[in-house]
């Protein structure tokens, strides 16, 4: 199979890959790129822990073809965080202790930022709503809800 | 995954040509929510994969010449929840895009993915054949235009040829005194497939119905109109009596099987409470409310 040129930003650096035409995003993150953050859990998009951002918008990159993102902007947990400090999100995710097994938690994140992106103050409901597509087996799902809410109270009004 | 060649055409010609090499050997990707998983359990064995994302005209959203919309194939569902004009316009359309899996699968699920992998399932096909939307296909021989009502010809098979593209959605104008819904039934509320899905559109008419469709998901190989329910309902007052007897004849639509997701009795149940619910919802937008 002849392999493909993948040229496109990851969390703001350019890079360019090779990859295979049937290579998933999620393939050429975790395998070419090593950025182990986003996880293969199901492989078909049902629980969320592949999630990155692809153009400003949460994705399921295990349903990405790698080839597809040329171009474009990945952003993955490991890119959430600017100048070394905790993105708030991830600092009340440590406070509030959410993460258990941990898994989910980078999928949840991005799905996360993705929520405060389109409501900076959101209804418990609008957070619901935006992490309804992560699975977490641990069942932490409480104290995910209270730790977002609470970095959403603590940021800001007016949010870039 | 299973091994496949990319095909990467940045026009719909190159695409076309592509097909007309390789068609039954292809299949064509556009957010890839519905193929990447039947490629991953090899239940589709391509020898070769188009990805349409270097075609910008499949992501046409726009108002057309005679004010209803241009949606193009590859127009994602959250696009679609989110688009004021589309919310205003086609509240059924913006409420079955809003049902579809994620937030990280609406942002890749697309209106014509969802339509050609043809589920009768598939949330976005009612409210488009109850606008009596047209979908706009090219191939080898040029462009046709077929109505959305005969799209599917059943289960996963659409009328679309090997050589051919899906390129766009027409919708019709929105018509003063026109409101649209739609419903659907899952025991989940997020990430579920419809047991059954409702999608109504109702014009008053000098106080009366003056059009009526209703179409429904998962009730049959493909969606389906209610015909029957739709005709007994034009020229009457929207009455709830009117509207409870349209419910029922809605059911004489539905030839649902017995599967994991819902009995054959519990799916007709739901045709009459959804197409109540739809039409009297259908009604109070049509009447002005929200």
């Amino acid at each position: 199979m002849r392999k493909h040129a993948l040229g496109c930003t990851v969390n703001d650096e350019p890079v360019e890959v090779l990859v295979q035409p049937y290579d998933t995003l999620l393939d050429a993150l975790r395998e070419e790129l090593r950025l182990t953050g986003p996880k293969e859990g199901c492989g078909t998009g049902d629980c969320g822990a592949c999630t990155v951002h692809l153009d400003g918008k949460p994705v399921a990159s295990c349903l990405v073809l790698a080839m597809q993102a040329r171009g474009r902007a990945v952003r993955t947990i490991e890119g959430l965080a600017k100048s070394g400090d905790l993105h708030p999100l991830q600092d009340a995710f440590v406070r509030h202790g959410v993460p258990q097994c941990g898994f989910c938690i980078p999928g949840v994140l991005m799905a996360a930022a993705a929520v405060l992106a389109d409501h900076p103050r959101p209804t418990e409901a609008q957070i619901r709503y935006g992490i309804a597509g992560n699975l977490c087996r641990c069942t932490g799902y409480t104290k995910m809800i209270t730790a977002i809410a609470e970095a959403a109270a603590a940021a800001p009004a007016a949010r870039s | 995954m299973r091994r496949f060649e990319l095909a990467v055409p940045q026009k719909i010609e190159e695409c076309l040509a592509v097909l007309a090499q390789r068609g039954p050997d292809a299949r064509v990707v556009a957010g890839g929510t519905d193929l990447l998983p039947q490629l991953k359990n090899h239940l589709l064995k391509p020898a070769c994969v188009i990805d349409l994302s270097g075609l910008a005209d499949l992501r046409v959203l726009e108002r057309d010449s005679g004010r209803g919309f241009r949606i193009g194939a590859a127009v994602t569902a959250r696009a679609l929840e989110q688009h004021a004009g589309i919310r205003a316009a086609y509240p059924a359309l913006a409420e079955s895009a809003a049902l579809v899996g994620s937030v990280q699968i609406r942002n890749l699920a697309t209106l014509g993915g969802n339509m050609c992998n043809a589920a009768p399932s598939a949330d976005m096909a009612p409210p488009l054949m109850a606008l009596e939307a047209e979908a706009v296909i090219a191939g080898p021989r040029g462009r046709r235009r077929v109505p959305v009502t005969e799209f599917f010809v059943g289960v996963h098979r659409t009328v679309l040829a090997p050589d051919e593209l899906l390129l766009e959605f027409t919708v019709p104008a929105p018509v003063p005194r026109g409101g649209g819904s739609y419903l659907r039934h899952t025991p989940r509320r997020e990430l579920d497939i419809a047991v059954v899905g409702v999608a109504s559109e109702v014009v008053l008419t000098d106080g009366v119905c003056g059009t009526a469709r209703i179409a429904l998901a998962a009730v049959a190989p493909t969606p389906v109109r209610a015909t029957a329910a739709e005709q007994a309902l034009v020229g009457q007052p929207l009455t709830p009596a009117a509207i409870e007897r349209a419910s029922e004849l809605a059911v004489q639509a539905a030839r649902p099987i017995d599967d994991q997701r819902g009995s054959a009795e519990f799916r007709r149940h739901l045709v009459r409470v959804l197409t109540r619910r739809t039409l009297t919802r259908a009604l109070q937008r049509a009447s002005g409310g929200s």
